[in-house]
Order: structure tokens, then C-alpha cells, then sequence
């Protein structure tokens, strides 16, 4: 068990174990991403109240549901740098932080296209969006944060703490809509209960949030495959992968 | 099909223009996000490849009147 650990936290082990994952992340989550956009946008029937709007949410939800996903995996490296200092869950908070935020965007943004034909507006001081808002903040503090601090030992810790304290905001986002009178309607998917729509209508969505989620899996690897070589370029077996091309 | 005529799936009923701006702007910056990763990955592997050929060519340099040197070059590793 402990030595399964240490091999995780070994950049060089990591290195090697997901260049073996990564075509098939990237596959698979182009496939099932383009499945459900596909099926959403032509195949799927309309809402009866929203129209052809609502199409959005096949893109709107997989980004948010993202955003605040990756927000939890942060948080999660975040205590492993912080209790056993292991390396490569710190390469993993700066590999993804830019990608959260990339994802926290897309989801305001969709949800701001998607609130001007609904809701008559595009953006509303409402709890769900104030709360969504913060966590673009908290992603652009993350990395504002570890480029500000030189030493890689400080803008760890730094960075996670951080991380650690702005997981408050997930609750907030996850409830708001139950806890406040919002214009935002509640959740499309709940563990205990069957979905409020038709499955023509949830399976796309489906597909697309797991499609995104592989795809994450592939961008997490190649991110943080980049933070590990710039680290660790000073080693004998990133010169020989360099040199060679194999690990 | 949900849609009679690809003209009905453009224009969605007046929505067209939401729907297809959002999925514009989802597919662009996801692309400019997956490419970007690999460039700054073929990038660093550049960096390093260079890095190491300009030491494999000090070393040359360095290694030639090592012979009338009287000390010893000791490798440590540096990590």
C-alpha cells in the first residue's frame, strides 16, 4: 500500500503510466463529447417551454458541472500537498487551475447566452451566478497566487491553503439554487432521484459531461507531463525521454 | 431529426443565433486550450533538448585539455 503511494507521487511513474492513458482519454472523450452535442443539437426534441434554447444546456451543464468538479479535485491535491507534501499533487493544482477557470467562463457565459431568450436578461445578481462568479475569481486567484511567489516550496503550500479556503464556495454553488429564491432552475441531475426530463433529452447530456470529463483527463495529463519536465529537467531520465523519447 | 429543414436547424426558431454563438465560443476555446497544451509541452521538450546539447558541447570543450589538468571532474547528481 505505502509503496504504491510513493509510486504515485513519483513524477517519473506518473510520466510513464499516463502517456498510456492519454490516447485513449482523447479518443474517447472527442467521441462522446461530439455524440451528445450532436444528438442535443439536431436529434434531440424541444422543450415545451423554452423552446430551442434549452439546447445550450448540453454544453452549459458538462462546463459548469466541470468547473466546480475540478474545483473539488483541486481542493482534494490540495491536503495531499499540505499533509505528505507529495510533489505531484501540486504539479496537478497548477496543471488544472488554468483549465477550471477556462471551464467556470465557458459555463457564465453559456448560461449568460442561454438567460437573455429565457430569462430576458443576461446577467442577474442571483445566487447561483454570484457564487459561480467567485469561483472564476478563486481560479484566477490561484494562479495569481503561484506566479507571484518564486520559491516552488512556498507557492505550494500558498497555493493550497488557498485552494483549501475557497472550497466554501462549492456548497454555495451546489445549494444555492435550493437555499435561495433564484432565478436559476434546479439541478438537472440528482443521485436520488430520476431525471425531470425525457431520456432523449438526458442521455446527450450525459454523454457530453462524461465527454468533457475524459477530455479533462487528457488535458490534466499533458499539463501536468509539461509542469514535470520543466521541474525535473535537471534529471538523468527526463534527459533520456528527451534525448530518446521514451521514458 | 427534431428539425424539418437544415434552414430550421440554423435558425432554431429565432434562437439560432444564442444557441450557435455559445457552441461557437465552447468549441474555440476548447480547441485553443488543447492545442495551446501540447505546444507549451513541445515547447519545454525543445527548451530541454537544446539545454542539453549546449552541455554535451561545454563538456567537449571542457573535456579536451582536461588530460594536463591535474583534477578529477566529479559528477554529482543534482537531484
Amino acid at each position: 500500500m505505502w509503496q504504491f503511494f510513493h509510486k504515485l507521487g513519483s513524477p517519473k511513474w506518473f510520466f510513464g503510466i499516463s502517456a498510456r492513458f492519454m490516447p485513449w482519454l482523447l479518443a474517447g472523450g472527442i467521441l462522446l463529447l461530439m455524440a451528445g452535442v450532436v444528438w442535443g443539437l439536431a436529434f434531440a426534441p424541444k422543450d415545451y417551454l423554452q423552446g430551442n434554447s434549452y439546447r445550450i444546456i448540453f454544453i452549459h451543464v458538462p462546463t459548469a458541472f466541470m468547473a466546480q468538479s475540478v474545483y473539488i479535485m483541486m481542493a482534494s491535491a490540495a491536503v495531499v500537498t499540505l499533509v505528505w507534501r507529495m510533489k505531484l499533487a501540486d504539479v496537478f493544482v497548477k496543471a488544472v487551475a488554468p483549465v477550471g477557470l477556462v471551464l467556470t467562463f465557458l459555463a457564465l457565459f453559456t448560461g449568460a447566452v442561454w438567460g437573455k431568450p429565457t430569462w430576458g436578461t443576461w446577467w442577474i445578481w442571483d445566487a447561483r451566478l454570484t457564487s459561480m462568479l467567485i469561483l472564476l475569481f478563486l481560479y484566477g486567484g490561484v494562479i495569481a497566487l503561484d506566479r507571484a511567489i518564486n520559491d516552488e516550496k512556498s507557492a505550494a503550500r500558498a497555493v493550497a491553503v488557498l485552494v483549501l479556503v475557497g472550497v466554501v464556495n462549492i456548497p454555495i454553488i451546489k445549494y444555492s439554487v435550493d437555499w435561495w429564491n433564484t432565478l436559476h432552475q434546479p439541478a438537472t441531475f440528482k443521485l436520488t432521484e430520476k431525471p425531470s426530463m425525457p431520456a432523449e433529452m438526458w442521455v446527450p447530456l450525459l454523454l457530453s459531461v462524461l465527454g468533457l470529463y475524459l477530455i479533462f483527463g487528457w488535458l490534466a495529463c499533458v499539463r501536468m507531463q509539461t509542469e514535470i519536465l520543466c521541474r525535473e529537467q535537471r534529471t538523468r531520465w527526463v534527459k533520456e525521454f528527451v534525448m530518446k523519447g521514451r521514458v | 431529426m427534431a428539425f424539418d429543414s437544415f434552414s430550421a436547424f440554423i435558425a432554431m426558431e429565432g434562437h439560432g443565433p444564442y444557441v450557435w454563438a455559445c457552441y461557437a465560443v465552447f468549441f474555440v476555446l476548447m480547441v485553443v486550450m488543447m492545442a495551446g497544451s501540447v505546444r507549451s509541452r513541445a515547447a519545454i521538450i525543445e527548451s530541454c533538448r537544446r539545454g542539453y546539447e549546449f552541455q554535451a558541447d561545454k563538456g567537449k570543450v571542457a573535456s579536451a585539455p582536461a588530460s594536463s589538468a591535474s583534477f578529477a571532474r566529479v559528477n554529482v547528481s543534482q537531484d
